[in-house]
């Protein structure tokens, strides 16, 4: 029985993580075409900028939180003006030189690798040279939950219910929301929203915000469970990695899916195993679930629905 | 008064020029085709049109105003439709949301103007709940249409409406297309290389040759088959 609490909780806190970790890096993937290798230093951005407004400028957690969330946004903006859009960059060009110094970076996969890996590099280094090695933590809220001879984080658990919240109002923003629409036929034809009117670069730069945003409140809410060091990015990156390709096209129904999937394979490993296997576990059932489904899960369930729609 | 004036428009994919100083204008009310084979630059004409083309010289204007420059989602605010070949209707949008992707653009498109498109296509209504993608060729063409027409264009740019669908859903088309004509004032420009579709909606014709327009065709040569078969063949 204490064995059964203990794997339930263990999976919460797994899909949580998987789903948390995935939700800003799969929104940008799955609509822009952009890989951001520089998505555990957005998380790093949140984490930060939660922690320091809760430190040194006193604010209340939730505050604070917002705070996080909204400053990664913010940033978030300013990158995708400045290196994945490129706007700013020819907007100086077509002044001085009368011409586009760079091409944007959407649907251009390897490209946007190595311009986002390059940003996480400046970003962690930038981070410790203005941070230092590692600034003070906020403490963990709400305390322990004690049952029989065990007891749990009941913070891991209000996590959890966040990230079913999460996946839910990103499920309404993009099916039920005029962005949400506006955005959907952007990435189904570009050109033809254009020629209906649709600013798309404003939707481009409308999803890299939100994407953004979605980074920094994972930083802010793994803020007060974490050690604020400036590589604490990394430990997000293979999980959300992971999540995303496991997943496949569809964003919100594949980050669900992933997370529920991958997040029970490594409660199971790591009650039985630990921690380490656990990981382990969960990389070993990627490589067989892209060995056997090279589109995701969501890229499976598509081929069966059209098979099925053309044996009708 | 003439609605759209293209004068000495070149455009280029890259470097290789495809359209070479273009000469065309459009009046208020008419309905204007461009006749061409495979290749000689008609699609390249519409996306030119439409903005979603840069052209390297010349000017374009429309309704008065110089748009060379304007973006396409301006000229599409400024009265500009557009149905490109293949339809390209959002596949995974469903019928309707299809059709209030176009609505968006002025604030001016009203719900009579709603009843009027589902009563030129009764099928859409029939099918507003179901995904795009899942439509016939010729039904996606209906969807390409209402989508342009929720905005209330002034100007219908078409791209090749007979391209792919069978011929007697063609004739529909056409039909449906100078019904439009008619009853809402929508003035229209289209390429076609069909020659039963430029005979039966045209006004007046435009012949395309390399990216050039080679010759103006008026209704009287319209009427004579072996005079405009010309410009299409091989």
């Amino acid at each position: 029985m204490v064995n059964g609490i203990n794997l339930a909780l263990q999976f919460l806190d797994s899909f949580a993580f998987i789903v948390l970790a995935a939700a800003g890096l799969a929104i940008i993937f799955g609509i822009m075409g952009v890989i951001n290798l520089a998505h555990g230093e957005f998380i790093l951005v949140g984490a930060y900028a939660t922690t320091l407004s809760a430190t040194k400028l006193g604010l209340p957690l939730a505050a604070a939180m917002l705070v996080g969330t909204l400053v990664t946004a913010a940033f978030g903006v300013v990158v995708e003006r400045f290196v994945i859009s490129g706007a700013v960059p020819n907007w100086i060009g077509q002044r001085t030189v009368g011409r586009d110094f760079v091409e944007p970076l959407y649907d251009r996969l390897a490209d946007s690798m190595v311009a986002t890996f390059g940003l996480s590099l400046i970003m962690v280094q930038g981070a410790r040279v203005v941070f230092g090695n590692s600034i003070d933590t906020v403490g963990t809220p709400f305390g322990n939950i004690a049952y029989g001879a065990f007891s749990y984080s009941t913070y891991r658990i209000v996590l959890s219910g966040v990230s079913i919240a999460l996946l839910v109002g990103v499920y309404y923003i993009f099916t039920r929301t005029e962005y949400g629409m506006t955005a959907r036929a952007t990435i189904q034809d570009e050109e033809t929203a254009r020629a209906l009117g649709v600013d798309t670069e404003r939707i481009y730069m409308a999803t890299f915000a939100i994407g953004s945003g979605l980074a920094g409140l994972t930083g802010a809410l793994f803020a007060p469970t974490l050690s604020m060091q400036p590589t604490l990015g990394d430990q997000f990156l293979v999980e959300a990695f992971v999540a995303v390709v496991v997943g496949g096209p569809s964003v919100v129904l594949g980050t669900a899916l992933s997370g529920g999937v991958l997040g029970a394979i490594q409660a199971v490993f790591t009650n039985l195993y630990g921690t380490f296997f656990g990981r382990i576990a969960l990389l070993a059932a990627a490589m067989v679930a892209l060995r056997f489904l090279p589109d995701g899960i969501t890229g499976f369930i598509e081929t069966v629905q059209s098979r099925r729609q053309e044996g009708e | 008064m003439s609605l759209l004036e293209l004068d000495g428009v070149t455009a280029a994919y890259d470097r290789t020029p495809i359209l070479r100083g273009v000469d065309l204008s459009v009046d208020e009310g008419e309905i204007v085709g461009v006749m061409g084979k495979n290749g000689v630059g008609k699609t390249t004409l519409l996306k030119t049109v439409m903005g979603l083309l840069e052209p390297t010289e010349g000017t374009i204007r429309y309704a008065g105003a110089d748009v060379t420059s304007a973006s396409a989602d301006e000229r599409a605010r400024a009265g500009i439709g557009y149905i490109p070949q293949g339809r390209d209707v959002f596949p995974k949008l469903t019928v309707e949301q299809n059709i209030r992707m176009g609505e968006k653009i002025r604030a001016d498109s009203d719900e009579t103007l709603y009843d009027q498109i589902y009563g030129y296509f009764p099928i859409l209504d029939e099918r507003a709940n179901q995904d795009a993608g899942t439509l016939s060729g010729g039904q996606q063409q209906m969807l390409a249409i209402a989508r342009a027409l929720v905005s209330n264009p002034d100007l219908l740019l078409l791209d090749e409406p007979s391209e792919g669908i069978q011929p007697s859903i063609v004739g529909q088309i056409s039909e449906d297309m100078q019904a439009i004509n008619e009853d809402l004032g929508t003035t229209i420009l289209f390429v076609e290389q069909n020659l039963g579709v430029i005979r039966e909606m045209a006004d007046r014709c435009y012949a395309m040759e390399r990216g050039e327009i080679v010759d103006e065709v008026g209704p009287t040569t319209l009427a004579d088959e072996d005079a405009i078969a010309e410009y299409l063949a091989v």
